[in-house]
């Protein structure tokens, strides 16, 4: 898995290409947890190019957004697939995220 | 007739090692055909989690410990055993629903959750504490 971060004003969109899993989810939530010490306050992963996610990969998810609440700010996610959907709908974590249909709408919503 | 093939991996505990493993497992249940949701969701995710939870629980994340995976593909079914050298542990005792309210927002306990919702059935091999078997029926 890489990842691919750019800012739209005082969002950080974060696209990932490739498996969010137990052995790479370290590389998300170090970027993150950077970026939120220099004051990232919102941030929206891209799942455009991820296949799916395991346990670990949710829950840095749910680690994340935890956190940016705590300061006041938000996680949300876009361009889910049908599996990862399903993942979210099964751990019930889709009533935890925002949920977008692109990237554009995650924006917006901000 | 169903004729059914064999994959037989040790690898040490290294997390860089499960998608290749996956990939192999997901190619074999191809050539079978699997339902595409089976191939892109079920094997995948629940195999990541059982290799996973070998390497990091099983296996303390010890690079010296192997863990072993064997599957058995047939255009009936998928039986994989993923065996690690831990003491083991008890699959029931382990049954805390990571989906209630006051466990929704915490960063762990979906593996268990996640491989027996994916898979038709999850088990300890009879005779050995530190192997886990998964069964997936072909749809």
């Amino acid at each position: 898995m890489t990842l691919d971060a750019s800012t739209h004003g005082d969002v950080l969109v974060i696209s990932l290409h490739g498996q969010l899993i137990v052995g790479n989810r370290q590389a998300l939530k170090q970027r993150v947890l950077d970026d939120i010490d220099s004051g990232t306050r919102k941030v929206v992963v891209d799942f455009s190019n991820t296949g799916y996610i395991d346990s670990s990969g949710l829950g840095v998810l749910v680690s994340l957004a935890k956190r940016l609440r705590e300061l006041g700010g938000d996680l949300r996610l876009a361009n889910l697939n049908a599996d990862l959907r399903t993942l979210f709908e099964l751990t019930k974590l889709d009533s935890l995220f925002q949920i977008a249909e692109s990237r554009e709408q995650a924006l917006a919503g901000f | 007739m169903v004729s059914t093939s064999a994959l037989d991996f040790r690898v040490p505990s290294d997390l860089a090692q499960i998608e290749s493993i996956v990939a192999q497992v997901v190619h074999r249940c191809r050539e079978c055909r699997f339902d595409p949701r089976q191939l892109s969701l079920n094997v995948p995710v629940a195999l990541t989690e059982a290799i996973s939870n070998a390497m990091l629980r099983g296996n303390g994340e010890d690079v010296a410990k192997e863990v072993r995976v064997r599957a058995e593909v047939s255009e009936a079914r998928l039986v994989i055993e993923v065996e690690d050298e831990g003491a083991g542990f008890d699959l029931d005792a382990c049954c805390d629903d990571p989906t209630t309210p006051e466990n929704l927002e915490r960063e762990d306990g979906r593996g268990l959750f996640l491989m027996r919702t994916l898979m038709d059935e999850v088990v300890r091999l009879d005779g050995a504490v530190n192997v886990v078997r998964l069964t997936l029926q072909r749809r």
